[in-house]
């Protein structure tokens, strides 16, 4: 019986199999995928579209990860249910995998709207391998394309078609795209030069329905939006969001709420079940509170988290936070925590914006804690100012600084270094 | 594993540690070349940074337990065993800039080509990095560190 049996293969799963052996290399551990070769970088799959990454390219661990690794990968394979009494995982064809512990990473699947005529072909996700490959086939006869969806799964879909020589439109249902990250500036800057690619923008409204081609009412013909506009389009993109896939422990007595509930070492409710990834709702430091993340770097951090502490190693997750950097169209972005203020009187924004060197930098603030990063264009320094907000280092003295062109880590006064970079200063 | 050690207390901010840093990590391994004829230029890995009176350089601290490395989303970042070096293939990066937003020192850039990332490499080829070897007033040391 394998004594570790991860369920998902991707940021997480990845993460949690190298955690585990870095601290247990015996142990038996299966995992369970069913993808055929899980252990390529999900938020790649826009560059295999776009040409700009081959299949190797996009294998985020080698080849032979999981042999190197002594992991049985029972990958091609669909995990049904969860016997928690018995401890194990029922596959397809009726076999089944003991476990002891056991991380349910299963990631996030594309939320899908009811959309009259979605069904019909040359309608596509946007999340996996697979459903990359699948839009990748169609794109020789394409010559247009709706996307639904202008955060960070339908701008970088977007960028891909552009370099394909199609010609997009993007719908998005909030005022603005990549409303949840960014504010109206930065959005703003970003719209522009998307704008310059030659896409479409449709702002504050979705697609109703989608319409046949006059002569194959089955083949995506156009698309209708919601003010009655018809866009003419050889495939639609559905590329709003990702939700949790918690199928495996519905009707279990594993809690979940959105997605299952974690602690900060990742464990679920229930003994010996752990949780990480796009699935779980884990710490959000910002918000106090635990929260959907669904972003690569805080999956494969919660995988790791899970791992050491399925093989006996305390470990604990210092907690995440909404955090994305974007390179699409050529425009660094960098975004992290509380972009938009709901109540703007609680906070205090130190704002840098040169217009016509396209360079703007916000830094969000509450009783002089960094709680928000925005950054365009000029990005690089934008850990420093990440490893403040995680510190909760008070930047009263040396807020004005925090946008300056030359803000660096020499800025900081040396007693905070010292305090911050503990190793540097022995 | 041997690491660069800054000694801001010694750096005179004279920037010696970029220009031979850009030199080494050049095709003809020329200062005159690397700085008129290569385009583009190539990236410094070493900042010296500079907010008066304070100076000091700064490169990859090849963490122990390193943020670019776990958000690394290609694969291209990763953790030397044998070494201790943190590694970064150009080839396999995809210049998506997650190692910045993640890197607490800020010690990772955009290269001059504003496609992939650059960082220190602890010029592997060399027995002494060309910034330590090249800094007039022993700013940097390169020694041997416990973990």
């Amino acid at each position: 019986m394998p004594k570790y049996v991860i369920v998902g293969a991707s940021a997480a799963g990845i993460g949690a199999v190298e955690a585990i052996r870095e601290v247990d290399q015996k142990g038996t551990i299966a995992v369970i995928s069913d993808e055929r070769c899980p252990q390529y970088s999900r938020p790649m799959i826009s560059d295999l579209v776009s040409g700009k990454a081959d299949f190797g390219k996009m294998m985020c661990r080698e080849h032979g990860f999981w042999t190197e690794n002594n992991v049985q990968a029972l990958t091609g394979r669909t995990a049904v249910s969860l016997n928690l009494q018995d401890k194990y995982v029922e596959l397809d064809k009726g076999d089944r995998v003991d476990f002891e512990k056991l991380l349910v990473a299963t990631g996030g699947k594309p939320f899908v709207p009811k959309i009259e005529g979605s069904d019909k072909e040359g309608v596509f996700t946007f999340t996996t391998l697979s459903d990359a490959e699948s839009l990748a086939a169609k794109l020789e006869k394409a010559e247009s394309a709706v996307v639904i969806g202008a955060g960070l799964i339908g701008v970088s879909c977007t960028e891909a078609l552009v370099k394909r020589g199609l010609k997009v439109t993007m719908v998005e249902l909030q005022d603005k795209i990549l409303s949840l990250i960014l504010d109206q500036t930065a959005s703003e800057m970003v719209e522009n030069v998307i704008r310059k690619a030659g896409v479409t923008i449709a702002t504050g409204q979705t697609v109703k329905q989608i319409v046949g081609k006059p002569e194959n009412d089955k083949v995506v013909g156009g698309a209708v939006l919601t003010s009655g506009e018809q866009v003419q389009c050889d495939m639609v993109i559905i590329a709003i969001g990702v939700i949790p896939r918690t199928e495996l422990v519905a009707g279990t007595d594993v809690k979940t709420n959105k997605g299952i509930l974690v602690d900060k070492a990742m464990r679920t409710n229930v003994q010996n079940v752990y949780a990480s990834g796009d699935v779980a709702e884990a710490y959000d430091f910002v918000y106090g509170e635990n929260r959907l993340l669904p972003l690569w770097p805080l999956a494969q951090l919660e995988g790791k988290v899970a791992g050491y502490n399925m093989a006996g190693k305390k470990a604990e997750y210092p907690g995440g936070t909404a955090m994305s950097s974007l390179k699409y169209f050529g425009i660094p972005v960098i975004s992290i925590g509380v972009a938009n203020p709901k109540d703007p009187d609680a906070y205090e924004s130190i704002i840098k914006h040169d217009a016509e060197k396209s360079l703007y930098k916000k830094i969000v603030l509450e009783d002089n804690q960094i709680v928000g990063i925005t950054l365009v264009n000029d990005i690089e320094k934008a850990g420093v100012l990440f490893h403040l907000m995680k510190n909760g280092v008070n930047v009263k003295k040396f807020k004005q600084e925090l946008v300056a062109d030359d803000f660096c880590l020499a800025t900081l006064p040396r007693s905070l270094r010292r305090k911050l970079y503990p190793g540097e200063y022995k | 594993m041997k690491k660069i050690i800054v000694k801001e207390e010694h750096c005179i901010g004279c920037g010696l540690c970029e220009v031979y840093c850009t030199v080494q990590h050049s095709k003809s391994k020329d200062i005159i070349k690397a700085y008129n004829r290569e385009k583009p230029r190539p990236t410094s890995r070493v900042k010296l940074e500079v907010h008066k009176p304070v100076s000091f350089a700064i490169q990859c601290r090849h963490c122990e337990d390193a943020p670019c490395v776990t958000a690394c989303l290609s694969g291209a970042m990763k953790k030397d065993e044998e070494t201790g070096a943190v590694t970064h293939d150009a080839e396999k990066c995809i210049g998506c800039w997650t190692c910045i937003m993640v890197c607490p020192y800020g010690a990772i850039q955009r290269d001059s080509s504003g496609k992939v990332v650059s960082k220190c490499d602890l010029c592997a080829e060399l027995e002494i990095p060309a910034c330590v070897a090249n800094c007039p007033n022993g700013a940097l040391v390169y020694k041997e560190v416990k973990k």
